[in-house]
């Protein structure tokens, strides 16, 4: 196995330090660093990060392979800067038997770019009406400990307290979407000033903020583990807030896309900014970054939701709700909290690994960078600024709401316990 | 250069008065011998129809004949559950057909932007009504209307009653009869108004008694029994009630005020039939209206060698 | 684009050929010929081609009337959708037409136009009226022919012979139409 020395390199953005990689542990940290036989990696001006993890990817394997595959998926992640993606469950079949998930799991390490933790469906084929198997997920080889429907919300109340309460026996935690389904149905867009000009079907903040509210409640009450996936309104910041000031077990995820984009962009009724739950507006945007500098949000996961051409290339209405995100996460983190002072690169670290790390309960991600610990991390030049470019993206799929933006930063290295998947921003 | 009509919100003021002129002049041809002009020979118009509607197909049919256009119908069946063939594959269909404009209806608000701003084609997109978003053409042929009773516009009070929210005649309307001046009311139980109307610049209302007085025009909209099932009101019976026109509410409006209505009417829903019918109703004469309307912007927009319309944007600049 | 109300504002420089005098002359000279070639007013429609032929029409109209006691039918024919450069140019403002009550069926149709040139807009006249009926005849009335024909068209009545040079401009000018005085000017 590969020795890399990386040299100059700034962990958390602090002073320049050499980081030695050997037998897939960070084997010394110092300054002037040798040794033999290593491969050096110049790390002058780049920022080290403990290695990204995504609580919230969507890689599509199995049933839709012509939009993502793990393997795709998998590069987009590693060159993004992540060693650690967890898959949600709404693939086809669902991943609602310890079978899938264990498919999904072995299908991550063949591919190898970084490590793939199946999320587990809470109710059986994501239907809302019966438990899933929790447990025989979690026994199994996946060791599932994240529990999600994603995509659709675990509306029914009483299947909802059932499954915190289930999840208690092996330290799980059910990551809930937040959307109360009558409230939006065949919903398009945020529902506000535009949704009715656009004459397009509205999703009310509500819907999202009545969910979470009960949910955390339940939790209180059961005394679980909630999880708020993809945070997107102001009033959701509050009640999460509100839920962590009273001490209950709850975190929360906001995703890139919610801290920059706002439902403007749907009057172009261009599909590419189609995305559930909506753009909102440039106060929910505002609250979601406070609430991220503040911890009220505990970390940002990217909903990454690949989408075959023609998925986005017709009618709003017609068109799939979803966008690309591993890619450019770091990216637009940077643009939206560091660039603008509301938190560092320590805080970037604690949002983007140790936080999600710990909510999914993985013992070798999301580690600090020290001598003895995992070499998991990812080299990030700051400093640098790329166009996006649709058609560079490694992800099997295009929708990218970003194309064509200039984004600061870029990932120049990233390493899965020691051995390089990205190397001078290429695949290794 | 303009070269699709859209929204009724792209018009200038104008843009607006230049399309009603022109469909006054148009017009008197409905009294010729020959109903025939030949300023559009040569050009390709399609009726490009992903939802059913007789009545608008027939108007810009006859609007495109007679101004000696070549028309093609086009009707690709198809619903947001049963998608049917695609917009865009239906575009490229339509290109390499060499159309020069291609006048959409479709279920999905905003499809007739993506024809015009996809790539997939290069005709001039006419929207024929998208969704629950917008029916230019039909706003222009209400203000026509307007404007041939009451004369100019400015400063008159027009009262749009009943089910704003899935109404694109009431968008449109609402912006167009804006831009020409008007002080638009919209009249409806607050289920029915659209959230964020109060930043539409119109007056909301819910008592259309207190409006009706006042009124210069007032256009009633159709309302589907069907929504009373997703409980938008409690009854067709308590609709009919509070917000149907009725001979009762006919006799608080001024002598000059006239009764407006889109089509297709639910008699004894949104109106009876006796103000259907009566002096007022300027009903009919909509329909007569919308072929010169239509014919004003099809050659406004294909006769020369580009379109004679701006948008707003372009007129500031 | 706003409706343009006066599509060829006539420069006010340039040698003036008739005078606001001249053109009164000339119009009842017109007049005169009309009725001596139609011998009487009897089934005479005069139609103004828009803008300013609109208003000589009505001028002619009014010089008949004031020479035989009785009204004859005047009215107005726009040409716009006829023309032959209808796609060489932006789409254009329409004028109105206005065929008096009685038709041009069977009637003596006096085309009124302010210069006659290359003839295109008589041509699309005689396209515009076919549409609309069938007179008996039709006559061509211009205050100027400034030559430089491009179709087999010649004028019935003349105010003035005008002969031009290609890169001359005529500009008409009409106290009801344009502001100030009567007159035509060449540039």
């Amino acid at each position: 196995m590969t020795t890399y020395l990386i040299k100059n390199a700034q962990p958390y953005g602090a002073e320049p330090t050499d980081l030695l990689l050997q037998n897939g542990v960070i084997a010394a940290i110092g300054e002037n660093l040798e040794a033999q036989g290593a491969e050096v990696v110049d790390a002058t001006g780049l920022i080290a990060l403990p290695g990204l993890v995504d609580l919230h990817t969507h890689l599509r394997e199995p049933g839709r392979e012509d939009a993502e595959t793990v393997d795709t998926g998998t590069q987009a992640a590693a060159l993004g800067g992540f060693t650690a993606v967890h898959a949600m469950a709404n693939t086809d079949p669902v991943a609602d038997t310890a079978g899938v998930v264990e498919q999904v799991w072995r299908l991550g390490r063949e591919a190898g770019h970084c490590d793939v933790f199946p999320v587990g469906a809470v109710t059986v084929g994501l239907a809302g009406e019966r438990l899933a198997e929790l447990g025989a997920m979690a026994d199994s080889a996946a060791r599932v400990r994240v529990f999600s429907d994603d995509g659709k919300c675990v509306s029914d109340p009483v299947i909802m307290r059932r499954a915190l309460e289930y999840v208690k026996a092996f330290d799980g935690v059910i990551a809930q979407h937040a959307q109360e389904p009558l409230l939006t149905e065949d919903a398009q867009m945020n529902e506000g000033e535009l949704s009715g000009r656009l004459g397009l079907r509205g999703w009310p903040a509500v819907a999202e903020e009545a969910i979470i509210a009960r949910d955390c409640l339940l939790t209180a009450h059961v005394g679980s583990r909630l999880h708020v996936c993809h945070v997107s309104t102001a009033g959701s910041v509050e009640i999460v807030r509100w839920a962590k000031s009273k001490g209950w077990n709850v975190t929360a995820e906001a995703c890139p896309h919610h801290l920059l984009l706002t439902d403007e962009l749907a009057a172009t009724y261009d599909p590419i900014y189609k995305v559930n739950p909506p753009l909102r507006t440039a106060a929910d945007v505002e609250a979601l970054r406070a609430g991220l500098a503040d911890g009220t949000i505990d970390i940002v996961a990217t909903d990454h939701a690949p989408h075959p051409h023609e998925d986005k290339d017709c009618e709003w209405q017609a068109a799939a709700f979803g966008m690309l995100g591993l890619e450019t996460a770091l990216s637009i983190v940077q643009h939206t909290m560091v660039d603008t002072g509301l938190i560092g690169w320590a805080e970037v670290a604690e949002r983007l690994s140790s936080a999600p790390a710990r909510i999914g309960r993985l013992a070798d991600h999301g580690r600090p960078l020290a001598e003895g610990e995992p070499a998991n991390l990812t080299l990030y030049d700051a400093a640098a600024t790329r166009t996006v470019e649709a058609s560079e993206m490694a992800s099997l799929s295009r929708n990218t709401p970003y194309a064509g933006m200039e984004l600061p930063g870029r990932v120049v290295a990233t390493f899965l316990r020691g051995k390089a998947t990205v190397l001078d921003g290429k695949l290794a | 250069m303009k070269k699709h009509l859209l929204s009724a919100g792209d018009l200038t003021r104008d843009d607006a008065e230049l399309i009603l002129s022109t469909a006054a002049e148009l017009r008197s041809l409905a009294d010729r011998p020959i109903k025939k002009l030949p300023a559009l020979r040569g050009r390709t118009i399609v009726n490009l129809f992903f939802e059913d509607s007789t009545r608008t197909r027939i108007s810009f049919e006859a609007a495109a004949k007679r101004l000696s256009a070549d028309v093609i119908n086009f009707s690709a069946k198809g619903s947001s559950l049963s998608k049917g063939e695609s917009l865009k594959d239906t575009a490229l269909t339509l290109e390499a057909m060499g159309a020069d404009a291609v006048v959409v209806r479709h279920w999905a608000s905003g499809a007739p932007h993506n024809l015009a701003n996809a790539g997939w084609s290069r005709s001039s997109v006419i929207n024929a009504g998208d969704g629950t978003h917008e029916h230019p053409t039909q706003a222009l042929l209400d203000a026509f209307t307007m404007t041939r009773h009451l004369s100019n516009l400015d400063g008159r009070r027009i009262a749009i009653v009943g089910d704003v929210l899935h109404s694109r005649v009431a968008r449109s309307n609402a912006l167009l009869l804006q831009t020409l001046g008007a002080e638009v009311t919209l009249v409806a139980p607050p289920t029915l108004l659209p959230y964020g109307v109060e930043t539409w610049g119109v007056q909301t209302s819910y008592d259309l008694d207190a409006v009706l007085p006042k009124a210069d025009a007032v256009m009633m909209l159709r309302v589907q029994r069907e929504r009373m099932n997703a409980s938008f009101f409690p009854s067709a019976r308590e609709y009919s009630r509070r917000y149907g026109l009725d001979a009762r509410r006919m006799g608080s409006l001024q002598e000059h005020t006239i009764v407006m209505h889109p089509g297709p009417m639910i008699r004894g829903m949104e109106i009876t039939a006796d103000v259907a019918d009566s002096e007022r109703s300027v009903i009919v004469e909509q329909v007569t209206n919308g072929v010169a309307v239509r014919m004003a912007v099809l050659y406004l927009l294909l006769g020369g060698s580009e379109p004679a319309l701006t948008t707003s944007e372009e007129s500031d600049a | 684009m706003p409706p343009t109300q006066q599509p060829d504002l006539p420069p006010v420089d340039g040698r003036t050929v008739l005078d606001s005098r001249d053109i009164t002359r000339a119009l009842t000279r017109i007049s005169h010929e009309i009725l001596e070639r139609n011998k009487g007013a009897q089934d005479i429609v005069l139609l103004g081609i828009p803008s300013r032929g609109v208003h000589l029409a009505s001028r002619i109209a009014a010089k008949i009337t004031e020479v035989e006691g009785a009204a004859v039918p005047v009215g107005s024919l726009d040409v716009t959708m006829y023309r032959d450069d209808l796609r060489l140019r932006p789409a254009r403002a329409l004028a109105p037409t206005e065929i008096p009550s009685e038709g041009i069926d069977d009637k003596v149709v006096v085309l009124v136009d302010d210069v006659l040139y290359s003839g295109r807009t008589i041509r699309s006249a005689l396209d515009a009226l076919n549409d609309i009926g069938r007179p008996r005849a039709v006559q061509l009335a211009v205050l100027v022919d400034r030559g430089h024909r491009e179709l087999p068209i010649r004028a019935d009545f003349v105010g003035k012979n005008l002969p031009t040079s290609l890169a001359e401009k005529v500009a008409v000018r009409l106290a009801e139409y344009d502001d100030g005085e009567d007159g035509v000017t060449i540039r």
